[in-house]
């Protein structure tokens, strides 16, 4: 237990849990955007690796990481956008939309893998480029801050700037004020004229985007090359981490942090000689109970609300009676 | 008494609807050759019962609707709605009786919402904070902009909705049934600010059936009823028994072949019941009532006066705050829903599609959804198929619903069709007592009056029948005896439903006229 | 549904095959150097040997038993997608039994599927009973509880089945005695596939014919109304998916004894997915899984041969099924058609009523 203390209260730990985080954050946010607008993004596992080997066959052709990063985020939206194709135009339902991007995505990346890498497994023949970490000058001689916080990949702080962005956007712009009302309240939406499909067309898109970011940094910065399968139901965490952030920017980053502690404890534990597969089951457990936890208080919120409500006005009906009898 | 009807255009004249006729696909003829005009600078009431085409003339007017037949004039031109972003371009807004805001925005956000102000490329918050304290503060309809909508009582959010209309231009006004979800002292400031609204130049239509309110509010208005115009009266030379005997009243009357009823022994005892809407508001305000076997009871009442809550707390769908229901003597209190059931009490809900049918299922499935565990139809492991077959090939016959095979879904049914499945399955578990909730609406002739047969068939074997139903027609012909809902309180009970006559029925419907606590306590027998 | 109606879906579910497959066929002319050799293999491969065409009934077996788990699941309307986890915890656990016990032949096999079964039912019961209780979604716990099984599963073979002599990670051999003995010789079909032929039987009856395959599927139309005529929506929520978990487990264990002499998975075999696509095909009714069954695995192993012989990777078969997915679930492809049909036989039905 106290080997335990000693790994977790070391900088070293703190700088893995930010990196593990980055690519849930970013699924996260994508998670949210979509939610926001009523329309629940389950391709996000399938994006990201899309994503992922997107960004490695770019910058393997161009020779440049920022091509690969660019091709991930577009490949992420178009992504987002047959989403939205199949869910609104066609009109399948959007989980079983979801699950078929999925896995056209986990046999379909490891096909074109194949195909342009000659292997079936690992994309380690192609010159793939890695996006570049950065030494912020200021904090990096801070004693412990500075080992947490810099020389981490440019993508971990995009990451962190995107939950500002995303905050912005969703609360600052009009924009973003139509996609939480679309999500809320269609009807109101749509009797201010403003269109509900095309806000969510336009939600799934930058979901998938949001989403490409978060895979670009699995292939090109967590690593620096496609496996097959290699997202590993981040996808899916990101789910969960979502709603339990309360379907907040900030909230997200929290929940997201949550599970890259439990992903970065997992890496840690394993070698500490406790069973990898052990630790493995940890990071899903945990988004498991923190469901539960998340539900359970959502529930409890809304029967308060509901009596405070019912109390409230019987209070006021209760006042007017008296005030009626007076006269 | 005066009647002014328009003919021509008259110089104050801002807007007229002209011979609308709507059609529903399944028949019905929601208006029929309606000519409706506003006065620039009025409060116009649009008064009739539920059904009499007020609330389909309204939609059509803002664009939620289409017409037929007929012509919209905005001074004198003719105009298009087909939508309802047209009719705010035209300058007429609408508020509705389900409020058209997003709760966890802001009120300036619900104000602004479409028509955001911009910043660049940012929301300006405070434009919209200003907007909104500004036009309160012209128009004397106060609302905190940084608010979140769902934290405001539906007073305010009834306000912001007014004020949401004017921002976008709205020069005419409709409130639907604005009233319903307010208490009397918001009731009242609602009034205040409409007034100051028309003084500031503005055009109201306001939509009610309480006949108060349009005495205390309006300039002008015009009855409804069964989809055609009564007639257009100044207030001021109109009482409300006139406004009454027009908006309450039968074209035709369909009478029903039955025997006197012989009513015996109770079998739903309704004891001082108090429901709770879900705004914790009193529906049901202390009902004491039975119903015996071998009679049919009608509620006779304009909806929303508390006859669903009623019937969900009597069916067991929704609870009650204080009272008692008793079954054959047993209190139902509490009780789950199949228990009610089993205790002898069957529902035809007023939505069938929702709460009676399951769509995509076969006629048998749907018949067997009660009874599916009985002994009669089901073994220790495996249903009794030979058996239900037999029952459900019964009963198609005996209810003549027009399927091709009891697998057929019940969505690809008529509506009339759909409700003898609904009315097939619960009649036929030998029911104490029967609730019907609008057991014939929306559906054919030759199904409503199946029906009703069937029920008085079903009173003259024992059964205690309980009738809801906003048709007039039905409650008065189908029922032995009414009680007329009003305010969530029975104001009338009338032991022989022949006795009374549409005029005297729509007063008490319309709360104008209320028997005494004796008179009404007579409808607890024993 | 009428006659009419069926010989539409069909109609449909063809024209979105043809189109799935004209997919592949345009994905394979533009990749390989010999489209016409690797469409014979894809399309004709599994019929040209005795041995490729059992391949095809050997993979069948399994995605009938999550094609069953996951129909029964759907038509609850509960998307809980833990047929992937249940079906390998359920071989985990038959492999537990398989290994440690000692049983005489019959049962020990009976044994060591009824123990998978029972755990796979566990594992998809948890996510149902936390929707229950708590609200939670039942499609992100199931997701997780896969992976939490997958996990859990490799560490109990990992550290209490692991065979250290063996070359890889792989557990004990099986006690012979846990087998299931081979039903058609020459290929690997054991006879699992009479278990899974009873089994379609017997979903199918309990589907159409108890009450409470009943009450699962009148929950799945419209549960506001299950609960107004007296039936208990949550139990009916709770066992659908105690029931899927059972069936998945079953699976899993039936593959394991009937293939294979030891556990080695090392990743999730994937049937619990394909499971989703077979119960989508069938339409979530338990007797036309076996047709979407083969009709999966005859597609899987024509992608398999043709990988084999010539130069077009299998994997992108999941392109067809993903699209197949999508063109049978859309409620809008070919929704004009079917508008008009639903609209002739409301028309037709009235007037036969009235002829009676």
């Amino acid at each position: 237990m106290n080997q335990i203390l000693s790994v977790i209260l070391n900088a070293e730990f703190g700088y893995s849990v930010l990196r593990v985080s980055t690519p849930i954050l970013f699924a996260t946010l994508g998670a949210l955007i979509s939610d926001k607008a009523g329309v629940m993004n389950i391709a996000l596992e399938g994006i990201m690796l899309i994503a992922a080997l997107s960004g490695v066959v770019f910058s393997a052709l161009s020779g440049s990481a920022g091509v690969g990063l660019f091709a991930a985020v577009v490949a992420g939206g178009l992504v987002g956008l047959f989403l939205a194709y199949c869910a609104l135009k066609l009109r399948t339902d959007i989980i079983l939309s979801g699950i078929a991007i999925n896995l056209m995505a986990s046999g379909g990346t490891v096909f074109a893998l194949f195909l342009i890498a000659g292997d079936k497994g690992i994309s380690s023949s192609l010159a793939s480029k890695v996006l570049p970490k950065l030494n912020i000058p200021g904090i990096s001689s801070i004693p412990v801050l500075g080992t947490i916080l810099s020389g981490h990949n440019v993508l971990t702080y995009v990451a962190f700037i995107m939950v500002a962005a995303t905050f912005i956007f969703l609360y600052r712009t009009p924009l973003g004020l139509r996609i939480r009302a679309v999500g809320e309240n269609p009807n109101a939406a749509a009797s201010v004229g403003i269109g509900v499909t095309k806000i969510q067309y336009l939600a799934l898109t930058l979901s998938g985007m949001m989403a490409g970011f978060g895979g670009a940094y699995m292939s090109m910065g967590y690593v620096s090359w496609f496996s097959k399968n290699m997202t590993a139901g981040r996808g899916f965490i990101a789910l969960a981490a979502e709603a339990m952030g309360g379907a907040t920017p900030i909230g997200s980053m929290l929940t997201s942090l949550l599970f890259g502690f439990f992903d970065a404890l997992s890496n840690t534990l394993q070698l500490m000689k406790i069973p990898s597969e052990f630790v493995n089951m940890i990071p899903y457990a945990a988004t498991v109970i923190g469901l539960v936890v998340y539900a359970s208080q959502k529930k409890r919120r809304e029967r308060k609300t509901l009596e405070s409500a019912g109390a409230a006005s019987r209070a006021a009906t209760a006042a007017d009676a008296a005030a009626a009898n007076k006269e | 008494m005066l009647n002014i009807r328009n003919r021509g255009m008259r110089m104050d004249e801002l807007l007229r609807m002209e011979g609308i006729t709507k059609v529903y696909p399944n028949g019905i003829v929601a208006n029929k050759n309606v000519d409706f005009s506003v006065k620039a600078g009025e409060i116009h009431g649009l008064v009739g019962e539920n059904g009499a085409g007020k609330s389909t003339l309204m939609k059509i007017l803002f664009g939620l609707n289409k017409a037929e037949k007929g012509r919209i004039l905005l001074e004198g031109k003719e105009i298009r709605i087909d939508s309802p972003y047209a009719a705010i371009g035209h300058g007429i807004g609408m508020v509705h009786q389900h409020f058209m805001l997003v709760p966890s925005l802001t009120a300036a956000e619900n104000l602004v919402m479409g028509l955001e102000p911009r910043k660049g490329i940012y929301l300006d918050i405070a434009a919209a904070i200003r907007t909104t304290e500004e036009l309160g503060r012209k128009y004397g309809l106060v609302v905190d902009p940084r608010a979140a909508v769902r934290d405001l009582p539906v007073g305010i959010k009834q306000r912001l909705e007014i004020l949401k209309a004017l921002f976008r231009g709205a020069r005419i006004l409709i409130l639907d049934e604005p009233t319903a979800v307010l208490t009397p002292q918001e009731t009242e400031e609602l009034f205040v600010q409409l007034k100051l609204l028309r003084q500031a130049g503005n055009t109201i239509v306001f939509i009610s059936h309480k006949l108060n309110e349009i005495k205390e509010l309006c300039d002008r208005v015009t009855i409804m009823r069964s989809g055609a115009v009564q007639g257009t009266f100044a207030v001021s030379k109109v009482d409300e028994k006139d406004i009454s005997r027009l908006m309450v009243g039968r074209d035709v009357i369909l009478e029903v072949q039955k025997t006197a009823a012989r009513p015996m022994g109770t079998v739903l005892k309704v004891n001082d019941l108090v429901v709770l809407d879900r705004f914790g508001k009193r529906a049901v305000n202390g009902a004491s009532f039975s119903v015996r076997k071998g009679e049919i009871l009608g509620i006779a009442g304009v909806e929303g006066n508390g006859q669903r809550e009623l019937v969900e707390a009597i069916t067991g769908l929704g609870t009650f705050a204080s009272g008692d229901l008793e079954v054959n003597g047993r209190s139902v209190a509490g009780m789950s829903i199949r228990k009610i059931r089993d205790a002898g009490v069957c529902h035809v809900p007023e939505d069938r599609m929702t709460d009676g049918c399951a769509a995509t299922l076969g006629v048998e499935a749907n018949l067997m959804s009660y009874n599916h565990d009985s002994v009669q139809f089901t073994g220790p492991v495996f249903l009794k198929g030979k058996a239900i077959r037999a029952n459900s090939d019964r009963l198609i016959a005996e209810y003549n619903v027009k399927c091709s095979s009891p697998e057929q879904e019940v969505g690809m049914l008529s509506g009339g069709n759909i409700q003898k499945v609904v009315v097939a399955r619960e009649f036929s578990s030998a029911p104490s007592l029967i609730v019907a909730d609008q057991p014939t609406r929306g559906i054919d002739v030759g199904a409503t009056e199946f029906i009703r047969a069937r029920l008085v068939e079903l009173r003259d074997e024992g059964a205690a029948v309980l009738l809801v139903s906003a048709d007039l027609n039905e409650v008065m012909e189908l029922s032995d005896s009414l009680i007329v809902m009003y305010g969530g309180k029975i104001g009338a009970y009338v032991p022989d439903a022949k006795s009374v006559g549409e005029e005297e029925l729509g007063l008490f419907m319309l709360g104008l006229k209320k028997q005494s606590p004796e008179e009404i306590a007579r409808v607890v027998h024993d | 549904m009428t006659r009419n109606q069926r010989l539409f879906e069909v109609v449909r579910t063809g024209l979105a095959i043809l189109i799935a497959l004209l997919i592949a066929l345009v994905i394979v002319l533009t990749v390989s150097e010999d489209p016409a050799d690797a469409l014979y293999k894809f399309l004709l491969g599994p019929l040209d040997s005795f041995r490729h065409f059992g391949n095809v009934i050997e993979l069948m077996i399994p995605l009938v038993f999550t094609g069953v788990a996951i129909s029964i699941m759907f038509s609850a309307a509960q998307f809980n997608l833990g047929a992937e986890g249940g079906f390998f915890i359920g071989a985990i656990a038959t492999a537990f039994v398989a290994i440690k016990f000692n049983l005489p032949p019959v049962i020990h096999p009976v044994v060591a599927i009824l123990f998978g079964s029972l755990v796979g039912s566990l594992f998809c019961g948890l996510p149902a009973a936390l929707k229950v209780r708590w609200g939670a979604s039942e499609l992100v716990s199931s997701l997780m509880f896969n992976y939490i099984a997958f996990f859990f599963g490799l560490f109990l073979i990992n550290y209490l089945l692991r065979d250290v002599n063996a070359g890889a990670m792989v557990s004990y051999t099986f006690k012979p005695t846990a087998l299931l003995p081979r039903l058609v010789p020459k290929t690997r079909i054991s006879y699992g596939l009479i278990v899974a032929v009873l089994l379609v039987v017997a979903a199918a009856a309990f589907m159409t014919k108890t009450r409470w395959g009943y009450r699962i599927r009148l929950t799945g139309a419209n549960a506001r109304f299950a609960q107004y005529s007296g039936i208990n929506t949550n139990s009916v929520v709770v066992y659908s998916q105690v029931i899927g978990g059972f069936v998945a487990g079953m699976g899993g264990s039936i593959e394991l004894l009937g293939m294979y002499t030891r556990f080695s998975w090392q990743s999730l075999p994937g049937y619990g997915w394909d499971g989703v696509i077979v119960a989508i095909l069938a339409r979530n009714n338990p007797l036309y899984v076996p047709v979407a069954a083969f009709f999966l695995a005859y597609l899987r192993i024509g992608a398999d041969i043709m990988s084999r012989y010539s130069d077009v990777p299998n994997e992108f078969v999941t392109l067809i099924q993903g699209t197949i997915i999508i063109l049978i679930a859309a409620s809008s492809f070919l929704a004009k058609y079917r508008h008009r049909l639903v609209f002739k036989e409301a028309l037709e039905s009235d007037a036969k009523g009235a002829r009676r």
